[in-house]
């Protein structure tokens, strides 16, 4: 048995997610730098530059790079020869957001009941978790902290086996479309395929941690991720909407066996402001 | 596309010149609000209660910024996705507003206020927030401080960059910019 503490957790926490907030990751800085060569409309390439110099402000001057500092969202392998002491896992990553919200001076974004009150709960948590347990003596967190504008772009459908992968791609490309400057293009565009309804969006938001550039391990998929990227390209939607020819970064499809009557099919976005980062403790 | 300078309040001779694709640099108060003071002030409104801003020639920001850290005089702040307000806007274009600033696209009912009241929507980049925090000088909470973030702020801002989104005319610069760049 290894032992954490408590204490040490919830340190680790607070500046995992106080970095994740004022930090992009490389791989989307330098996409956004691609996107910035590439892109045609003079209106779409000011707002890359933009964008760029907004994060190297956030990273010299450590603010957040976006004032929607999100719902946090955290995606945890913990080995089973790990012993918390003095707390559970979860209690250690509510605190420690709690502490980076407020250390950080990031935005408190949640209210406490969805519909009626929406009274904000102050401390930016709740928070939500996905924990699996994995062999070892090792802790991995990756945070996320997921803004509302990209999140309320997202959606579910349960295709009929039968529509194939036109059907997906009709899907996700509607999907993306009806989106336009919304969830503050250019994108990532995270897809789930497969499992139940509930799993397939999980995986369509775990999709969106993976790094730019890699594709997914079978090369149908891999190809299918190109496929919408290029598409998506071509509807002209551009930086926040305003017309040009980057929309999206990137294309992350994240597969699952389905019942022999299902295909599911989720679609999460992600903004430009792609914010995750991973620590192995 | 034309540049403009101009000085809040507006007025509609400032309104009447500006075309979908312009920009706009603004200088002077504008307020945030966004959605749950949107719904405080129409019910304020339709209950005939005083408002805590003044309407007439006013700029609305739908923002809501993050801390200011020691020294700065707001966070972050960047523009919010606007068609969560869209059911408030007519409303608020008809008591005097000339402009609202935010993201994304909207509905008709909007763009139909924009011509009847003569008024205009403004768009600046989302997720630029540290950037466009620079151009606020002044920050004060003004009403609402029990919604946290989404008090009503009144900010004083110094060249504070948009686009021209909707104009009073019926031009829409996410149609105009989509036409323009599909290439199907």
């Amino acid at each position: 048995m290894r032992v954490i503490e408590f204490d040490e957790l919830v340190d680790k926490v607070k500046q995992l997610v106080i970095d994740a907030n004022c930090y992009l990751p490389d791989d989307v800085m330098n996409a956004i730098k691609t996107a910035y060569e590439e892109e045609e409309s003079p209106i779409g390439r000011e707002i890359l530059a933009q964008i760029i110099e907004n994060n190297e402000i956030a990273r010299r001057e450590r603010l957040p790079i976006c004032q929607d500092t999100g719902f946090a969202v955290f995606f945890v392998e913990l080995g089973s020869e790990i012993y918390i002491k003095g707390g559970t896992l979860e209690q250690a990553l509510e605190e420690g957001t709690r502490r980076g919200y407020k250390e950080g001076y990031l935005r408190k974004s949640i209210v406490d009941d969805p519909v009626i009150n929406r009274k904000n709960t102050g401390d930016n948590t709740p928070i939500a978790t996905h924990i699996h347990i994995v062999t070892g003596d090792k802790l991995k967190i990756t945070f996320m902290p997921k803004g509302g504008g990209a999140e309320n772009m997202a959606e579910v459908a349960m295709l009929s086996p039968a529509e194939g992968i036109e059907g997906v791609k009709r899907f996700v490309i509607e999907r993306v479309k009806r989106s336009g400057g919304r969830p503050c293009p250019p994108v990532i565009v995270g897809v789930g395929i497969g499992g139940t309804f509930d799993y397939v969006a999980y995986l369509a938001k775990r999709a969106l941690l993976r790094r730019i550039g890699e594709h997914h391990p079978d090369d149908r998929f891999a190809q299918l991720e190109r496929d919408l990227l290029d598409e998506i390209n071509q509807l002209g939607i551009g930086p926040m909407g305003l017309g040009g020819r980057v929309t999206a970064l990137a294309v992350h499809v994240e597969t699952y066996p389905c019942h022999i009557a299902t295909m599911p099919v989720a679609v999460n976005l992600n903004c430009h402001a792609a914010r995750h980062k991973t620590i192995v403790i | 596309m034309s540049e403009w300078h101009l000085t809040t309040p507006l007025t509609d001779d400032d309104i009447e010149k500006l075309r979908a694709g312009d920009r706009v640099y603004l200088t002077g108060i504008i307020y945030t609000a966004r959605d749950a003071a949107h719904k405080r002030l129409v019910e304020a409104i339709e209950k005939g209660n005083p408002l805590p801003i003044e309407l007439n020639g006013a700029v609305i920001y739908y923002a809501g910024p993050a801390p200011a850290p020691p020294g700065y005089p707001i966070g972050s702040i960047g523009p919010t996705t606007s068609y969560r307000m869209d059911k408030f806007t007519p409303q608020l274009h008809a008591l005097g507003v000339k402009a609202t600033i935010g993201k994304g696209e909207r509905s008709d009912a909007v763009k139909q206020a924009l011509k009847t009241y003569k008024a205009v929507y403004l768009v600046t980049a989302g997720g630029v927030a540290a950037l466009l925090a620079k151009r606020v000088k002044r920050a004060e909470v003004i009403a609402y401080e029990d919604l946290g973030p989404e008090a009503i702020r009144l900010l004083e801002v110094d060249e504070f960059p948009c686009f021209v989104a909707y104009d009073m005319h019926g031009g829409d610069i996410f149609v105009q910019g989509v036409t323009q760049y599909a290439r199907k």
